[in-house]
Protein backbone atom coordinates (compact mmCIF):
# COMPACT_ATOMS: atom_id res chain seq x y z
CA UNK A 1 0.00 0.00 0.00
CA UNK A 2 1.34 3.44 -0.39
CA UNK A 3 0.49 4.41 3.29
CA UNK A 4 3.86 5.43 4.87
CA UNK A 5 5.25 3.70 7.48
CA UNK A 6 5.03 4.97 10.60
CA UNK A 7 8.49 4.37 11.66
CA UNK A 8 11.07 3.50 9.64
CA UNK A 9 14.13 0.92 11.26
CA UNK A 10 17.09 3.61 9.72
CA UNK A 11 16.77 7.16 7.70
CA UNK A 12 19.26 6.33 4.96
CA UNK A 13 19.68 10.10 3.30
CA UNK A 14 22.34 12.54 2.20
CA UNK A 15 23.72 15.75 3.95
CA UNK A 16 24.87 18.22 1.27
CA UNK A 17 27.24 20.91 2.10
CA UNK A 18 26.73 24.10 0.72
CA UNK A 19 30.22 25.64 1.26
CA UNK A 20 32.04 23.21 -0.03
CA UNK A 21 30.19 22.09 -2.83
CA UNK A 22 31.93 23.97 -6.12
CA UNK A 23 29.25 23.20 -8.65
CA UNK A 24 31.63 20.72 -11.04
CA UNK A 25 28.28 18.48 -11.92
CA UNK A 26 30.74 15.54 -11.06
CA UNK A 27 27.79 13.93 -8.72
CA UNK A 28 25.18 15.13 -11.04
CA UNK A 29 27.45 12.85 -13.90
CA UNK A 30 28.44 10.18 -12.15
CA UNK A 31 24.83 9.59 -11.12
CA UNK A 32 23.48 9.38 -14.49
CA UNK A 33 26.70 6.75 -15.26
CA UNK A 34 25.84 4.77 -12.40
CA UNK A 35 22.06 4.83 -12.66
CA UNK A 36 21.19 4.14 -16.46
CA UNK A 37 22.48 1.20 -15.65
CA UNK A 38 20.96 0.22 -12.13
CA UNK A 39 17.61 -0.29 -10.71
CA UNK A 40 15.67 2.48 -12.31
CA UNK A 41 17.76 1.73 -15.88
CA UNK A 42 17.86 2.90 -18.53
CA UNK A 43 17.83 7.10 -17.77
CA UNK A 44 16.52 7.56 -20.97
CA UNK A 45 17.56 11.08 -23.26
CA UNK A 46 15.66 12.45 -25.97
CA UNK A 47 17.56 13.69 -28.92
CA UNK A 48 20.90 13.80 -26.83
CA UNK A 49 23.03 15.13 -29.48
CA UNK A 50 21.07 17.75 -31.16
CA UNK A 51 18.84 20.96 -30.28
CA UNK A 52 17.07 20.73 -27.96
CA UNK A 53 18.38 17.74 -25.84
CA UNK A 54 16.45 16.17 -23.14
CA UNK A 55 16.65 13.71 -20.49
CA UNK A 56 15.76 11.65 -17.10
CA UNK A 57 18.43 13.12 -14.26
CA UNK A 58 18.17 12.25 -10.87
CA UNK A 59 20.19 15.05 -10.24
CA UNK A 60 20.87 18.62 -10.83
CA UNK A 61 22.92 21.33 -9.83
CA UNK A 62 21.65 24.90 -9.77
CA UNK A 63 24.00 27.86 -9.46
CA UNK A 64 22.29 31.42 -7.37
CA UNK A 65 24.10 34.39 -6.27
CA UNK A 66 23.14 34.89 -2.66
CA UNK A 67 23.08 38.29 -1.27
CA UNK A 68 22.88 38.98 2.57
CA UNK A 69 21.05 41.44 4.49
CA UNK A 70 24.11 43.28 4.37
CA UNK A 71 24.39 43.59 0.84
CA UNK A 72 27.51 41.09 0.98
CA UNK A 73 26.98 38.41 -2.24
CA UNK A 74 28.68 34.92 -3.15
CA UNK A 75 27.79 32.34 -5.22
CA UNK A 76 26.13 29.27 -4.22
CA UNK A 77 26.07 25.68 -6.23
CA UNK A 78 22.91 23.73 -4.95
CA UNK A 79 22.71 20.08 -5.61
CA UNK A 80 18.68 18.95 -6.19
CA UNK A 81 17.96 15.44 -5.49
CA UNK A 82 15.34 13.17 -4.39
CA UNK A 83 15.22 14.24 -0.30
CA UNK A 84 13.53 10.35 0.70
CA UNK A 85 11.15 12.83 3.28
CA UNK A 86 9.79 11.20 6.23
CA UNK A 87 6.13 12.50 5.04
CA UNK A 88 6.49 11.92 1.24
CA UNK A 89 3.55 12.66 -0.42
CA UNK A 90 4.24 11.74 -3.79
CA UNK A 91 4.21 7.98 -2.15
CA UNK A 92 0.77 8.84 -0.97
CA UNK A 93 -1.16 10.14 -4.26
CA UNK A 94 0.46 7.32 -6.07
CA UNK A 95 -2.91 5.30 -7.21
CA UNK A 96 -1.27 1.62 -7.92
CA UNK A 97 0.91 1.13 -5.50
CA UNK A 98 4.19 1.94 -7.42
CA UNK A 99 5.81 4.15 -5.42
CA UNK A 100 6.43 3.10 -1.75
CA UNK A 101 8.82 4.09 1.03
CA UNK A 102 10.53 0.89 2.79
CA UNK A 103 10.37 0.64 6.12
CA UNK A 104 13.71 -0.81 6.64
CA UNK A 105 15.79 2.02 5.55
CA UNK A 106 13.20 4.95 4.60
CA UNK A 107 14.32 4.83 1.06
CA UNK A 108 11.50 6.32 -1.56
CA UNK A 109 11.56 3.78 -4.54
CA UNK A 110 9.20 3.11 -7.67
CA UNK A 111 7.78 -0.40 -8.65
CA UNK A 112 8.28 0.20 -12.59
CA UNK A 113 5.96 -2.76 -13.16
CA UNK A 114 3.58 -1.31 -11.27
CA UNK A 115 3.99 2.22 -12.41
CA UNK A 116 1.10 3.92 -15.03
CA UNK A 117 2.55 6.76 -15.55
CA UNK A 118 0.21 9.31 -14.78
CA UNK A 119 2.53 11.66 -13.12
CA UNK A 120 0.74 12.76 -10.01
CA UNK A 121 3.76 11.87 -7.83
CA UNK A 122 5.64 14.45 -9.61
CA UNK A 123 3.37 17.39 -9.08
CA UNK A 124 3.08 16.17 -5.50
CA UNK A 125 6.96 16.64 -5.20
CA UNK A 126 7.96 20.46 -3.85
CA UNK A 127 11.82 19.91 -5.39
CA UNK A 128 10.89 18.65 -8.84
CA UNK A 129 13.17 15.10 -7.84
CA UNK A 130 10.75 12.99 -9.92
CA UNK A 131 11.32 13.05 -13.52
CA UNK A 132 9.29 11.16 -15.98
CA UNK A 133 10.86 8.87 -18.95
CA UNK A 134 8.61 8.97 -21.74
CA UNK A 135 10.12 6.00 -23.31
CA UNK A 136 8.98 3.54 -20.65
CA UNK A 137 6.15 5.77 -19.42
CA UNK A 138 6.55 5.41 -16.08
CA UNK A 139 8.33 7.96 -13.29
CA UNK A 140 11.62 7.55 -12.39
CA UNK A 141 13.61 8.70 -9.19
CA UNK A 142 16.37 8.71 -7.38
CA UNK A 143 17.07 5.69 -5.18
CA UNK A 144 19.75 6.53 -3.30
CA UNK A 145 21.64 3.57 -5.12
CA UNK A 146 20.04 1.30 -3.17
CA UNK A 147 21.87 -0.92 -5.93
CA UNK A 148 25.45 0.12 -4.50
CA UNK A 149 25.02 0.65 -0.99
CA UNK A 150 24.26 -2.77 0.16
CA UNK A 151 26.28 -4.07 -2.84
CA UNK A 152 28.39 -7.05 -1.71
CA UNK A 153 30.56 -7.45 -5.05
CA UNK A 154 31.20 -3.58 -4.10
CA UNK A 155 34.46 -3.13 -1.59
CA UNK A 156 32.88 -1.56 2.01
CA UNK A 157 34.27 2.03 0.93
CA UNK A 158 32.69 1.66 -2.04
CA UNK A 159 29.25 1.13 -1.05
CA UNK A 160 28.04 4.84 -0.84
CA UNK A 161 25.94 6.37 -3.35
CA UNK A 162 27.30 7.04 -6.61
CA UNK A 163 27.35 10.91 -5.81
CA UNK A 164 29.10 10.87 -2.78
CA UNK A 165 31.70 8.59 -4.08
CA UNK A 166 32.47 10.92 -6.61
CA UNK A 167 32.36 14.31 -5.24
CA UNK A 168 35.69 16.04 -5.88
CA UNK A 169 35.30 18.16 -2.98
CA UNK A 170 33.86 16.25 -0.16
CA UNK A 171 30.88 18.09 0.07
CA UNK A 172 28.01 15.11 -0.22
CA UNK A 173 27.59 12.80 2.70
CA UNK A 174 25.87 9.11 3.18
CA UNK A 175 24.97 8.17 6.69
CA UNK A 176 21.86 7.35 9.05
CA UNK A 177 20.07 10.02 9.65
CA UNK A 178 17.46 8.27 11.99
CA UNK A 179 20.95 7.72 14.64
CA UNK A 180 21.78 10.62 16.74
CA UNK A 181 25.32 9.25 16.90
CA UNK A 182 25.82 8.86 13.20
CA UNK A 183 28.32 10.64 11.74
CA UNK A 184 25.74 12.35 9.33
CA UNK A 185 24.11 13.40 12.61
CA UNK A 186 26.73 15.32 14.34
CA UNK A 187 27.53 17.10 10.91
CA UNK A 188 24.04 18.49 10.86
CA UNK A 189 24.47 19.07 14.71
CA UNK A 190 27.34 20.76 14.33
CA UNK A 191 26.89 22.94 10.97
CA UNK A 192 23.11 23.31 12.16
CA UNK A 193 22.15 21.25 8.64
CA UNK A 194 18.43 22.53 7.63
CA UNK A 195 15.80 21.26 5.84
CA UNK A 196 14.62 22.46 2.77
CA UNK A 197 10.84 24.26 2.44
CA UNK A 198 10.38 22.67 5.78
CA UNK A 199 6.81 24.52 5.76
CA UNK A 200 6.12 22.22 3.00
CA UNK A 201 5.87 19.66 5.91
CA UNK A 202 7.27 16.70 4.21
CA UNK A 203 9.89 16.09 6.68
CA UNK A 204 13.16 15.46 3.99
CA UNK A 205 15.34 13.38 6.05
CA UNK A 206 18.20 14.69 3.78
CA UNK A 207 19.83 17.87 5.10
CA UNK A 208 21.93 21.02 3.65
CA UNK A 209 24.57 22.32 5.82
CA UNK A 210 24.22 26.58 5.00
CA UNK A 211 27.55 27.87 3.68
CA UNK A 212 29.63 29.64 6.41
CA UNK A 213 30.32 33.02 7.15
CA UNK A 214 33.16 34.02 5.29
CA UNK A 215 36.40 36.11 6.72
CA UNK A 216 35.64 39.97 5.84
CA UNK A 217 31.61 39.59 5.87
CA UNK A 218 28.79 41.19 7.72
CA UNK A 219 29.75 44.88 5.62
CA UNK A 220 32.83 45.32 5.92
CA UNK A 221 35.16 46.54 3.17
CA UNK A 222 36.71 43.59 2.00
CA UNK A 223 33.70 41.49 1.12
CA UNK A 224 31.85 44.39 0.17
CA UNK A 225 34.20 46.02 -2.56
CA UNK A 226 36.65 42.95 -3.52
CA UNK A 227 37.92 44.22 -6.39
CA UNK A 228 41.74 45.02 -6.49
CA UNK A 229 43.30 47.85 -5.02
CA UNK A 230 45.07 50.62 -7.18
CA UNK A 231 48.75 50.21 -7.61
CA UNK A 232 50.24 51.93 -4.43
CA UNK A 233 51.41 54.99 -4.00
CA UNK A 234 55.86 55.12 -4.28
CA UNK A 235 56.47 58.70 -4.87
CA UNK A 236 58.41 58.41 -0.98
CA UNK A 237 60.23 55.68 -1.35
CA UNK A 238 64.32 56.01 -0.74
CA UNK A 239 67.24 53.30 -0.55
CA UNK A 240 67.38 50.60 -3.15
CA UNK A 241 64.10 49.67 -3.70
CA UNK A 242 63.20 53.69 -4.19
CA UNK A 243 66.10 53.86 -6.54
CA UNK A 244 64.72 50.89 -8.81
CA UNK A 245 61.13 52.43 -8.59
CA UNK A 246 62.85 55.68 -10.22
CA UNK A 247 64.42 53.97 -13.04
CA UNK A 248 61.85 51.75 -13.95
CA UNK A 249 59.34 54.43 -14.29
CA UNK A 250 62.17 56.08 -16.86
CA UNK A 251 61.58 53.49 -18.76
CA UNK A 252 58.11 53.62 -19.16
CA UNK B 1 1.35 23.72 -14.97
CA UNK B 2 0.74 21.89 -17.54
CA UNK B 3 -3.00 21.92 -19.13
CA UNK B 4 -3.01 18.61 -20.58
CA UNK B 5 -6.33 18.30 -23.25
CA UNK B 6 -6.97 15.00 -21.98
CA UNK B 7 -7.09 16.01 -18.28
CA UNK B 8 -9.41 19.03 -19.77
CA UNK B 9 -11.50 16.80 -21.47
CA UNK B 10 -11.74 14.54 -18.54
CA UNK B 11 -12.92 16.80 -16.22
CA UNK B 12 -15.14 18.91 -18.29
CA UNK B 13 -16.88 16.15 -20.04
CA UNK B 14 -17.39 13.79 -17.19
CA UNK B 15 -18.45 16.91 -15.35
CA UNK B 16 -21.27 17.37 -17.37
CA UNK B 17 -21.65 13.52 -17.34
CA UNK B 18 -21.88 13.61 -13.59
CA UNK B 19 -23.55 16.58 -12.94
CA UNK B 20 -26.67 15.27 -15.26
CA UNK B 21 -26.65 12.38 -12.75
CA UNK B 22 -26.50 13.83 -9.43
CA UNK B 23 -29.40 16.15 -10.38
CA UNK B 24 -32.02 14.23 -12.93
CA UNK B 25 -32.88 11.26 -10.38
CA UNK B 26 -33.70 14.56 -7.72
CA UNK B 27 -36.06 16.56 -10.30
CA UNK B 28 -37.49 13.27 -11.11
CA UNK B 29 -38.54 12.92 -7.13
CA UNK B 30 -39.35 16.32 -7.20
CA UNK B 31 -41.54 16.31 -9.74
CA UNK B 32 -39.66 18.57 -12.17
CA UNK B 33 -39.02 16.06 -14.65
CA UNK B 34 -41.59 13.44 -15.83
CA UNK B 35 -40.42 9.40 -15.74
CA UNK B 36 -43.09 8.47 -17.79
CA UNK B 37 -41.23 9.67 -20.54
CA UNK B 38 -38.93 6.87 -22.11
CA UNK B 39 -37.58 8.78 -24.74
CA UNK B 40 -36.77 12.17 -22.27
CA UNK B 41 -34.85 9.46 -20.17
CA UNK B 42 -32.98 8.05 -22.35
CA UNK B 43 -32.05 11.24 -24.27
CA UNK B 44 -30.20 12.22 -20.65
CA UNK B 45 -29.03 9.27 -19.32
CA UNK B 46 -27.62 8.00 -21.94
CA UNK B 47 -25.28 10.90 -22.73
CA UNK B 48 -24.81 11.07 -18.93
CA UNK B 49 -23.31 7.64 -18.95
CA UNK B 50 -21.57 8.56 -22.25
CA UNK B 51 -19.91 11.44 -21.35
CA UNK B 52 -18.46 9.78 -17.82
CA UNK B 53 -17.32 6.88 -19.79
CA UNK B 54 -15.49 9.13 -22.31
CA UNK B 55 -14.45 11.06 -19.27
CA UNK B 56 -13.21 7.68 -17.94
CA UNK B 57 -11.49 6.64 -21.38
CA UNK B 58 -9.84 10.01 -21.64
CA UNK B 59 -7.87 10.10 -18.43
CA UNK B 60 -6.35 6.95 -19.80
CA UNK B 61 -5.02 8.41 -22.69
CA UNK B 62 -2.32 10.49 -20.90
CA UNK B 63 -1.11 8.09 -18.54
CA UNK B 64 2.67 6.48 -20.05
CA UNK B 65 0.59 2.40 -19.60
CA UNK B 66 -2.75 2.47 -19.69
CA UNK B 67 -3.02 -1.01 -19.89
CA UNK B 68 -2.51 -1.17 -16.65
CA UNK B 69 -5.16 1.80 -15.06
CA UNK B 70 -6.68 -1.08 -13.08
CA UNK B 71 -3.89 -1.18 -10.62
CA UNK B 72 -5.54 2.52 -10.05
CA UNK B 73 -7.84 1.60 -8.21
CA UNK B 74 -6.24 -0.65 -5.27
CA UNK B 75 -5.02 2.84 -3.16
CA UNK B 76 -7.91 4.16 -2.10
CA UNK B 77 -6.72 4.37 1.28
CA UNK B 78 -4.15 7.13 0.73
CA UNK B 79 -4.61 8.24 -2.91
CA UNK B 80 -7.54 10.68 -4.08
CA UNK B 81 -6.87 9.62 -7.29
CA UNK B 82 -7.53 6.11 -6.61
CA UNK B 83 -10.74 7.17 -4.58
CA UNK B 84 -11.48 8.94 -7.66
CA UNK B 85 -11.53 6.12 -9.88
CA UNK B 86 -13.53 3.85 -7.19
CA UNK B 87 -16.66 6.53 -6.70
CA UNK B 88 -16.42 6.17 -10.43
CA UNK B 89 -16.77 2.59 -10.88
CA UNK B 90 -19.38 2.38 -7.68
CA UNK B 91 -21.35 4.70 -9.83
CA UNK B 92 -21.94 2.24 -12.54
CA UNK B 93 -24.56 0.43 -11.14
CA UNK B 94 -27.16 2.29 -9.76
CA UNK B 95 -27.06 4.82 -12.79
CA UNK B 96 -27.53 1.59 -14.89
CA UNK B 97 -30.16 0.86 -12.90
CA UNK B 98 -31.60 4.05 -12.70
CA UNK B 99 -31.50 4.21 -16.66
CA UNK B 100 -32.99 0.82 -16.86
CA UNK B 101 -35.93 2.17 -14.88
CA UNK B 102 -36.59 5.20 -16.63
CA UNK B 103 -35.77 4.20 -20.39
CA UNK B 104 -36.60 -0.02 -20.11
CA UNK B 105 -39.49 0.00 -17.81
CA UNK B 106 -40.98 3.55 -18.42
CA UNK B 107 -41.20 4.62 -14.28
CA UNK B 108 -38.97 5.18 -12.02
CA UNK B 109 -40.72 3.95 -8.38
CA UNK B 110 -40.10 1.34 -5.47
CA UNK B 111 -36.33 0.55 -5.14
CA UNK B 112 -35.73 2.45 -8.18
CA UNK B 113 -35.78 5.47 -6.70
CA UNK B 114 -33.24 4.25 -4.10
CA UNK B 115 -30.94 3.80 -6.75
CA UNK B 116 -31.63 6.99 -8.30
CA UNK B 117 -30.41 8.20 -4.34
CA UNK B 118 -27.23 6.14 -5.01
CA UNK B 119 -26.66 7.42 -8.51
CA UNK B 120 -26.83 11.08 -6.84
CA UNK B 121 -24.35 10.24 -3.97
CA UNK B 122 -22.05 8.06 -5.94
CA UNK B 123 -21.97 11.15 -8.94
CA UNK B 124 -21.36 13.86 -5.89
CA UNK B 125 -18.97 11.49 -4.47
CA UNK B 126 -17.12 10.66 -7.93
CA UNK B 127 -17.04 15.31 -8.27
CA UNK B 128 -15.63 15.18 -4.91
CA UNK B 129 -12.81 13.12 -5.22
CA UNK B 130 -11.73 14.51 -8.08
CA UNK B 131 -11.73 18.24 -6.66
CA UNK B 132 -9.71 16.26 -3.54
CA UNK B 133 -6.99 15.52 -5.68
CA UNK B 134 -5.77 18.79 -6.42
CA UNK B 135 -6.70 20.42 -3.24
CA UNK B 136 -4.41 17.77 -1.95
CA UNK B 137 -1.54 19.16 -3.60
CA UNK B 138 0.61 21.06 -1.41
CA UNK B 139 2.84 22.43 -4.09
CA UNK B 140 0.65 24.07 -6.01
CA UNK B 141 -0.70 27.06 -3.03
CA UNK B 142 -3.52 27.82 -5.53
CA UNK B 143 -4.91 24.49 -5.59
CA UNK B 144 -4.48 23.63 -1.71
CA UNK B 145 -7.87 25.34 -1.13
CA UNK B 146 -11.49 23.93 -0.29
CA UNK B 147 -12.39 26.28 -3.04
CA UNK B 148 -10.62 24.34 -5.65
CA UNK B 149 -13.43 21.51 -3.97
CA UNK B 150 -15.81 24.07 -4.66
CA UNK B 151 -15.85 24.86 -8.23
CA UNK B 152 -15.82 21.34 -8.77
CA UNK B 153 -18.98 20.49 -7.22
CA UNK B 154 -20.65 23.57 -8.39
CA UNK B 155 -19.49 23.45 -11.69
CA UNK B 156 -20.15 19.96 -12.67
CA UNK B 157 -23.85 20.26 -11.75
CA UNK B 158 -24.09 23.45 -13.36
CA UNK B 159 -22.81 22.20 -16.57
CA UNK B 160 -25.54 18.93 -16.12
CA UNK B 161 -28.35 21.50 -15.28
CA UNK B 162 -28.05 23.38 -18.84
CA UNK B 163 -28.12 20.22 -20.60
CA UNK B 164 -30.79 18.90 -18.92
CA UNK B 165 -32.84 22.37 -19.88
CA UNK B 166 -31.48 22.16 -23.20
CA UNK B 167 -33.39 18.16 -23.80
CA UNK B 168 -36.12 19.15 -21.37
CA UNK B 169 -37.34 22.12 -23.56
CA UNK B 170 -36.57 20.24 -27.01
CA UNK B 171 -39.18 17.94 -25.23
CA UNK B 172 -41.65 20.60 -24.78
CA UNK B 173 -41.00 21.13 -21.20
CA UNK B 174 -41.39 24.67 -20.12
CA UNK B 175 -37.70 25.98 -19.07
CA UNK B 176 -38.91 28.02 -16.19
CA UNK B 177 -39.75 24.80 -13.70
CA UNK B 178 -35.35 24.72 -13.23
CA UNK B 179 -35.28 28.92 -12.69
CA UNK B 180 -35.08 28.22 -8.96
CA UNK B 181 -32.26 25.70 -9.34
CA UNK B 182 -30.40 27.49 -12.05
CA UNK B 183 -30.82 30.44 -9.96
CA UNK B 184 -29.40 28.67 -6.72
CA UNK B 185 -26.57 26.85 -8.93
CA UNK B 186 -24.86 29.89 -11.42
CA UNK B 187 -24.57 31.81 -7.42
CA UNK B 188 -22.92 28.88 -5.98
CA UNK B 189 -20.40 28.55 -9.23
CA UNK B 190 -20.06 32.33 -9.16
CA UNK B 191 -18.94 32.46 -5.11
CA UNK B 192 -16.90 29.06 -5.42
CA UNK B 193 -14.92 30.81 -8.76
CA UNK B 194 -14.19 34.43 -7.39
CA UNK B 195 -13.32 33.12 -4.32
CA UNK B 196 -10.78 30.71 -5.64
CA UNK B 197 -9.63 33.40 -7.87
CA UNK B 198 -9.22 36.14 -5.36
CA UNK B 199 -7.03 33.81 -3.51
CA UNK B 200 -5.29 32.62 -6.19
CA UNK B 201 -4.26 36.03 -7.08
CA UNK B 202 -2.08 36.82 -3.49
CA UNK B 203 -1.85 33.08 -2.60
CA UNK B 204 1.55 33.02 -4.37
CA UNK B 205 3.28 35.92 -2.21
CA UNK B 206 1.09 34.85 0.64
CA UNK B 207 1.81 31.00 1.51
CA UNK B 208 4.96 30.47 -0.78
CA UNK B 209 8.54 30.87 0.08
CA UNK B 210 11.50 32.72 -1.45
CA UNK B 211 14.25 30.96 -4.08
CA UNK B 212 16.14 31.65 -0.36
CA UNK B 213 14.15 29.05 2.06
CA UNK B 214 13.84 26.40 -1.08
CA UNK B 215 17.26 26.42 -1.30
CA UNK B 216 18.51 26.29 2.83
CA UNK B 217 19.49 30.09 2.48
CA UNK B 218 16.48 31.93 4.11
CA UNK B 219 16.35 35.62 4.42
CA UNK B 220 18.69 36.36 2.45
CA UNK B 221 18.45 37.49 -1.93
CA UNK B 222 18.69 34.42 -3.89
CA UNK B 223 19.05 35.16 -7.86
CA UNK B 224 19.16 32.43 -10.30
CA UNK B 225 22.54 32.60 -12.46
CA UNK B 226 23.04 29.19 -14.23
CA UNK B 227 19.79 26.27 -14.84
CA UNK B 228 20.99 22.80 -14.40
CA UNK B 229 20.30 22.14 -17.79
CA UNK B 230 19.95 24.29 -20.91
CA UNK B 231 17.49 22.91 -22.63
CA UNK B 232 13.56 22.53 -20.74
CA UNK B 233 13.25 19.14 -18.61
CA UNK B 234 10.54 17.61 -17.57
CA UNK B 235 10.00 19.23 -14.81
CA UNK B 236 9.82 22.92 -16.27
CA UNK B 237 7.51 21.19 -19.24
CA UNK B 238 5.02 19.64 -16.71
CA UNK B 239 5.23 22.06 -13.71
CA UNK B 240 6.62 25.21 -15.12
CA UNK B 241 4.06 26.40 -17.96
CA UNK B 242 3.23 29.99 -17.85
CA UNK B 243 1.96 31.14 -21.23
CA UNK B 244 -1.97 31.66 -19.79
CA UNK B 245 -0.94 33.77 -17.03
CA UNK B 246 0.50 36.36 -19.90
CA UNK B 247 -3.56 36.41 -21.07
CA UNK B 248 -5.13 35.34 -17.45
CA UNK B 249 -6.89 38.34 -17.05
CA UNK B 250 -9.18 38.75 -20.20
CA UNK B 251 -9.72 34.85 -19.70
CA UNK B 252 -10.84 34.97 -16.58
CA UNK B 253 -13.58 37.92 -18.05
CA UNK B 254 -14.09 35.42 -20.72
CA UNK B 255 -14.83 32.43 -17.99
CA UNK B 256 -16.96 34.85 -16.36
CA UNK B 257 -19.39 35.71 -18.95
CA UNK B 258 -19.26 32.41 -20.17
CA UNK B 259 -19.63 30.66 -17.18
CA UNK B 260 -21.74 32.90 -15.38
CA UNK B 261 -23.49 35.79 -16.99
CA UNK B 262 -24.58 33.57 -20.05
CA UNK B 263 -26.39 31.18 -17.84
CA UNK B 264 -27.61 33.48 -15.60
CA UNK B 265 -28.98 35.16 -18.73
CA UNK B 266 -30.26 32.73 -20.45
CA UNK B 267 -31.08 30.54 -17.25
CA UNK B 268 -32.58 32.41 -14.95
CA UNK B 269 -34.10 35.54 -16.81
CA UNK B 270 -35.09 34.40 -19.97
CA UNK B 271 -37.29 31.52 -19.40
CA UNK B 272 -39.91 34.70 -17.62
CA UNK B 273 -40.01 36.33 -20.23
CA UNK B 274 -39.90 34.12 -23.30
CA UNK B 275 -42.76 32.18 -25.07
CA UNK B 276 -41.73 28.46 -24.95
CA UNK B 277 -41.34 28.14 -28.64
CA UNK B 278 -38.62 30.75 -28.49
CA UNK B 279 -36.66 28.97 -25.64
CA UNK B 280 -35.37 26.22 -27.23
CA UNK B 281 -33.35 28.65 -29.19
CA UNK B 282 -31.80 30.27 -26.44
CA UNK B 283 -31.01 27.11 -24.13
CA UNK B 284 -29.49 25.33 -26.67
CA UNK B 285 -26.85 28.36 -27.25
CA UNK B 286 -26.82 28.80 -23.52
CA UNK B 287 -25.62 25.23 -22.96
CA UNK B 288 -22.68 25.31 -25.23
CA UNK B 289 -21.93 28.66 -24.10
CA UNK B 290 -21.40 27.47 -20.74
CA UNK B 291 -19.54 24.04 -21.68
CA UNK B 292 -17.23 26.25 -23.55
CA UNK B 293 -17.19 28.89 -20.77
CA UNK B 294 -16.11 25.40 -18.21
CA UNK B 295 -13.35 24.81 -21.17
CA UNK B 296 -11.49 27.77 -20.96
CA UNK B 297 -11.73 28.05 -16.87
CA UNK B 298 -10.24 24.29 -16.90
CA UNK B 299 -7.71 25.46 -19.43
CA UNK B 300 -6.99 28.53 -16.84
CA UNK B 301 -7.18 26.42 -13.36
CA UNK B 302 -4.14 24.31 -14.71
CA UNK B 303 -1.89 26.95 -16.66
CA UNK B 304 -2.33 29.76 -14.06
CA UNK B 305 -1.57 27.17 -10.68
CA UNK B 306 2.38 27.72 -10.18
CA UNK B 307 4.17 24.81 -8.77
CA UNK B 308 6.71 25.44 -5.96
CA UNK B 309 9.26 23.96 -7.98
CA UNK B 310 10.04 27.06 -10.10
CA UNK B 311 11.45 28.97 -7.02
CA UNK B 312 14.60 26.61 -7.94
CA UNK B 313 14.30 28.43 -11.48
CA UNK B 314 14.73 31.72 -10.07
CA UNK B 315 10.86 32.30 -9.96
CA UNK B 316 9.94 34.15 -7.08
Amino acid sequence: MTCLPEKTTRKLGLVIDLDTCVGCHACVTNCKEWNTGGHMAPLTDTNPYGAEADGVWFNRVHSYEVTTPEGNSQSLHFPRSCLHCEDAACVTVCPTGASYKRTSDGIVLVDEDKCIGCKLCSWACPYGAREYDVFEGVMKKCTLCVDRIYNENLDQEDRVPACVLTCPTGARHFGDLGDPQSDVSRLVRKREGRDLMPEMGYQPTNKYLPQREKSGAAGTETNQSPALAPLEDTSGASGLLGWVDRMLERMD
Amino acid sequence: MHPAASVILFTTASGVGYGILALAPLLVAFGLLPDDNRWLGGALMIPALGLVTLGLLSSTFHLGHPERAWRALSQWKSSWLSREGVMAILSYPPALAYAYAWIVLGAVDGPWVWAGFATVLTAVGTLFTTGMIYRSLKPIPAWATDWTVAGYLTLGPLTGLVVIVAVATGFGLHPVRFQTLAIILVIAAAVAKNAYWSRQLKVWEEHSQTTGAAVASPGNTVRSIEWPHTEANYVLKEMGYRVARKHAEPLRHITRNLLLVAPAAIFCVLPSILPLPYLIWAVIPGAVLTLAGVVVERWLFFAEAKHVVSLYYGVD
